[in-house]
């Protein structure tokens, strides 16, 4: 990974997600040295370009408007994992030597619409014949994954809400995120009630924003520049896309699944993991991968993330850029976006959030309730 | 009768999709029959994990349960 760009994540009205895209685009190219023309494919994530702005046919829209000349220009679609499956189909092209130079991004254009509007079209990541019909929000499936979880392990409202509260405090140290605001625990319980028992803090917020990614085959990134960080494993994998076909909703297979993979490729385990970006998109999804990924023991992430371990300086720091809380999830730009803040800590560039150790960084963007996971994972140069 | 059944999880959604905003809060649960099968069901009146729960009728293809 030769270069990344990034657009800050926030509420922008004056922006359309054309030149959002473009931006980050722009900006990753510029980091890597190397010019619109010299890219091969472009692979963008997109999640509801369609129903958030109204535009369709998103990758040449933004790929011709980033000068690239010709290319194959594809988008993928898998819910908040779009630009994660993006990435790991942009790296399998250049594993496989089909191309030497290519851009992964994500976008998405969310504010234009009201809330409740977003929630309808969030829902339609999930099983809209069933739960969706039956009135299942995102924060409704996510209440429900934290009852359960609540219920089996004893997971409590405050560690939840810990998650928030460390989240924010990362957030406020990052230029780029969407809310620089620092919360307590007091606050974070006290929050207005979205699905019970999730309140606003438990909810990742809705963004604008853009993320890309420049890669190339390992033998010539040295030729771009030293600051490259190589793709020790990058993993995908499926479930249900229906929470009640799951048989047991405390973990996500497809998470565990992914790791276990990409643990094998990069040879390593979870406790050669320096910093991590986990897809905190409701605060118990943050307890339940740190789980699923081997941070801790199953049932045991509430007390982990309450008892500081996931910190900037706890043994495993997660969401370090403010996570989706609070940096900001614009979905189709999420998992791009996890992999650049995991390459900004592995370069030493994270200022007040760096990490002391950042030889290996581990990102995971989840699609839906958990039908869609994407694992990378980094490793300074 | 197979469609009863008892509460696997539950939520009381309180910020509603567009389309539902009306009826907000209202429950939502999975629901675990007694046939074996499990479904997103709304509950009429509020009932916690592990309480049994009767069909009461499908609305607009939404099943509606009550304890």
């Amino acid at each position: 990974m030769i270069g990344i760009g990034k657009t800050a994540f926030g509420a922008f009205a004056d922006r359309d997600l054309r030149s959002l895209a473009v931006e980050a685009v722009e900006n990753a190219m510029r980091d890597a040295a190397v010019a619109p023309k010299q890219v091969e494919a472009f692979y963008l994530g997109n999640f509801a370009g369609p129903s958030f702005v109204g535009q369709n046919h998103l990758a040449p829209y933004v790929g011709m408007a980033a000068g690239f000349e010709g290319i194959p220009c594809t988008r993928f679609e898998d819910a908040c994992a779009s630009s994660g499956s993006a990435f790991f189909h942009a790296w399998q092209s250049v594993a496989a030597g089909i191309y030497d130079v290519v851009v992964a991004a994500g976008v998405e254009k969310m504010t234009s619409q009201s809330t409740p509007r977003v929630a309808e079209i969030l829902a339609g990541a999930g099983d809209m014949a069933g739960e969706g019909r039956a009135g299942a929000t995102f924060p409704a499936l996510f209440a429900m994954i934290a009852r359960r979880h609540m219920h089996q392990f004893g997971t409590t409202r405050e560690q939840l809400a810990s998650v928030a509260v460390k989240n924010h405090a990362n957030g406020a140290k990052n230029p780029l995120a969407h809310m620089r605001k620092v919360i307590s625990l007091e606050q974070a319980l006290a929050g207005k009630p979205i699905a019970e028992p999730l309140t606003v803090y438990d909810c990742s917020l809705i963004s604008d924003g853009a993320a890309a990614v420049v890669i190339v085959p390992l033998d010539r990134a040295a030729r771009y520049t030293s600051r490259f960080a190589k793709v020790l494993a990058v993993t995908q994998t499926s479930d249900h896309v229906a929470l009640d076909r799951k048989a047991d909703i405390t973990f996500f297979p497809a998470v565990k699944a992914a790791g276990e993979k990409a643990y094998k490729l990069a040879g390593i385990g979870p406790q050669q993991i320096d910093v991590a970006e986990l897809h905190d998109c409701f605060t118990i999804a943050e307890i339940i991968a740190s789980e699923d990924l081997g941070f801790t023991p199953k049932g045991q992430g509430g007390p982990f993330a309450a008892s500081g371990a996931t910190a900037i300086t706890g043994q495993i720091p997660i969401n370090t850029s403010g996570g989706l809380k609070a940096k900001g999830h614009p979905v189709g730009a999420t998992g791009v976006g996890q992999i650049c803040d995991i390459v900004i800590q592995l370069r030493g560039d994270a200022g007040e959030r760096q990490v002391a150790k950042h030889k290996i960084g581990l990102a995971q963007n989840l699609g839906g309730s958990g039908a869609t996971c994407v694992v990378t994972i980094l490793e300074a140069a | 009768m197979a469609l009863d059944g008892v509460v696997y999880t539950e939520t009381v959604v309180h910020a509603a999709p567009e389309q539902y905003a009306a009826d907000a809060p209202y429950q939502l649960a999975i629901v675990e029959q007694d046939g074996g099968a499990r479904i997103t069901a709304r509950i009429l009146d509020r009932a916690q994990i592990g309480e049994r729960v009767r069909f009461i009728e499908e609305r607009n293809g939404v099943a509606y349960y009550q304890k």
